[in-house]
């Protein structure tokens, strides 16, 4: 796959996205045992963009969703995300936070004893207070998002791969949370599914401007968010003109030996002169 | 496979007994945090003691029934047939109907529960639980631990009472024993200290049945190999720590409750 040609003239329109970050990461350690996975990882992710990680098989993308949600915690460094250290955080009250944040797990880990309805409905089942009719509407409404409403009553096991990971996304997407995690969402499936992963994590940046970070190993997948936007009037994906492509909430991080070696949007990308970026993207 | 030093592999188990008792304290405290999940704990409940019903009927007629055949001769040599009533009573009550029962659920609910809480840690079930907010611990092990604390209470003295029944068919059909002797003697030789020991205990064992199950489930490593090693573990460390608790706290009670 060969590298998006970009026009060094880009316009940039005013932007509407607000102000601030939702995570950021500040110098992060993290071993187990002898082998040192992250080594001094700073970045940001502003509030409404979309930032792709990239790097080999085992240099810490999926770590660093972990980290984010607090289910690992760092030897060094600080992690703030919306605004609260988790590092700092006792497991006790990650829990609130962690309602805020939403993740599709590599697997999808669906709940495999419950039914689609009951692992999409999870979260509002779990939240109390909430009346049957209110839990079904937003259960079908969330559904209906990832074009899986027939399946309410079925078992994860009933399910193909895809279709468990759009059911993931319908779970992670309920509540309609403020930052939103994809630990390799198209990983393993065939290209049309592929597709339509990508137009849904699109759907949900253009549509509700959600933060979100994206572990990948499909740099098509990342070059399609960078360039297409999610029109709402045709349902579709629509390709932008070169000249806006910087106006896109989407930027690029590419991990090297548990460091980061990229950390910028796709014009940048483009025009990188570090040889194995240039190998790892060409 | 790598040799372990001495020092790691103390340090390993040392490791392990800390978290077991972090995870078995905080499973009891939870009870006192929201939420609660009942739900959970009425179908946990369902699960481990209407669904061990019939084991631990079985297991309690026959072992009664086996305890008054082998006391039988015994008891003739020293003319005292007539007491097979109580024996049977206070074996069963005493030592029998807790010991096996409770050996009898950590077999079948200490294996489930580490297979099943296994099963979820290395699908990421149980990390996908607490991204959405949950407390696994809440969740999962402390309905499971109340639940067979509340189940193994009721269903030693369900195996207590079939047990006797069990005593009593051998006493009538091959002893030729009087039913109403054998029910009169099972019944008056037990005293307060029998019945506390006897009930007692089953709320120790089944703390240590839910707790070991719930911890080598959550702490299962290694894909499927790991969960299948992981609910092996749990029925032996389960069966091995309630014999080994079974005696201590015998020989506590006996001492604290000055037996005869």
């Amino acid at each position: 796959m060969s590298t998006p040609t970009l026009p060094n003239e880009c316009v940039p329109e005013p932007a509407d996205q607000p102000s601030g970050a939702a995570v950021v990461f500040e110098d992060v350690h993290l071993a187990f045992d002898d082998n040192d996975v992250l080594r001094g990882v700073s970045f940001q992710l502003p509030l409404g963009e979309t930032k792709a990680l990239f790097g080999v098989a085992g240099s810490g993308k999926s770590t660093i969703l972990k980290l984010v949600l607090g289910l690992l915690t760092p030897d060094s460094g600080r992690i703030t995300v919306l605004g609260n250290e988790v590092t700092q955080m006792h497991e006790q009250d990650m829990f609130p936070l962690r309602g805020r944040l939403g993740i599709v797990f590599q697997e999808s880990a669906l709940f495999d004893s419950l039914t689609v309805r009951e692992n999409v409905a999870y979260r509002l089942t779990e939240e109390h207070g909430i009346y049957d009719d209110e839990v079904d509407r937003r259960v079908r409404e969330s559904l209906r998002f990832v074009e899986l409403e027939h399946t309410l009553d079925l078992f994860p096991s009933e399910l193909s791969g895809g279709m468990r990971r759009r059911v993931a996304i319908a779970r992670a997407i309920i509540t309609h949370p403020e930052l939103l995690l994809y630990d390799s969402p198209t990983g393993g499936l065939d290209p049309v599914t592929s597709n339509t992963i990508v137009e849904l994590i699109m759907k949900q940046r253009d549509v509700y401007r959600t933060s979100s970070l994206l572990v990948s190993h499909r740099l098509q997948d990342a070059f399609t968010l960078a360039t297409h936007e999610f029109d709402p009037g045709t349902n579709q994906l629509r390709a932008l003109p070169r000249g806006q492509y910087c106006n896109v909430p989407m930027s690029f991080l590419i991990l090297r030996d548990g460091k980061v070696v990229f950390d910028g949007d796709i014009r940048q990308l483009a025009h990188t002169k570090d040889e194995y970026i240039r190998e790892y993207i060409s | 496979m790598p040799l372990t030093s001495p020092t790691e592999f103390a340090k390993e188990k040392v490791q392990a007994v800390q978290e077991y008792t972090v995870m078995a304290a905080a499973s009891v405290a939870n009870l006192f945090r929201k939420p609660l999940y009942f739900a959970d704990m009425v179908q946990q409940a369902d699960l481990i003691g209407f669904g061990s019903l019939p084991i631990v009927v079985l297991t309690g007629f026959f072992t009664g029934g086996v305890l008054a055949l082998q006391t039988a001769n015994t008891l003739q040599r020293f003319g005292s047939i007539t007491l097979i009533g109580q024996l049977v009573s206070t074996s069963m009550v005493r030592e029998l109907g807790p010991v096996l029962t409770g050996l009898m659920v950590a077999g079948r609910n200490s294996s489930g529960m580490a297979s099943e809480l296994g099963s979820m840690v290395v699908t990421e079930q149980i990390d996908a639980m607490r991204a959405l907010g949950t407390d696994p611990m809440k969740k999962l092990v402390t309905p499971r631990v109340t639940a067979s604390v509340f189940m193994l209470f009721f269903l030693s003295i369900i195996s207590d009472l079939v047990g006797l029944a069990g005593g009593l068919m051998v006493a009538k059909l091959f002893l030729a024993l009087d039913a109403r002797q054998y029910w009169s003697n099972a019944w008056q030789v037990l005293e307060f200290q029998d019945v506390f020991m006897g009930l007692l205990k089953p709320v120790m064992f089944g703390f240590i049945i839910a707790t070991i199950g719930c911890f080598y489930g959550m702490s299962a490593k290694g894909g499927t190999q790991g969960v299948g090693r992981a609910t092996t573990q749990a029925v032996v460390a389960a069966s091995v720590l309630i014999l080994v608790t079974d005696f201590f706290v015998t020989k506590l009670l006996i001492s604290v409750l000055s037996f005869n």
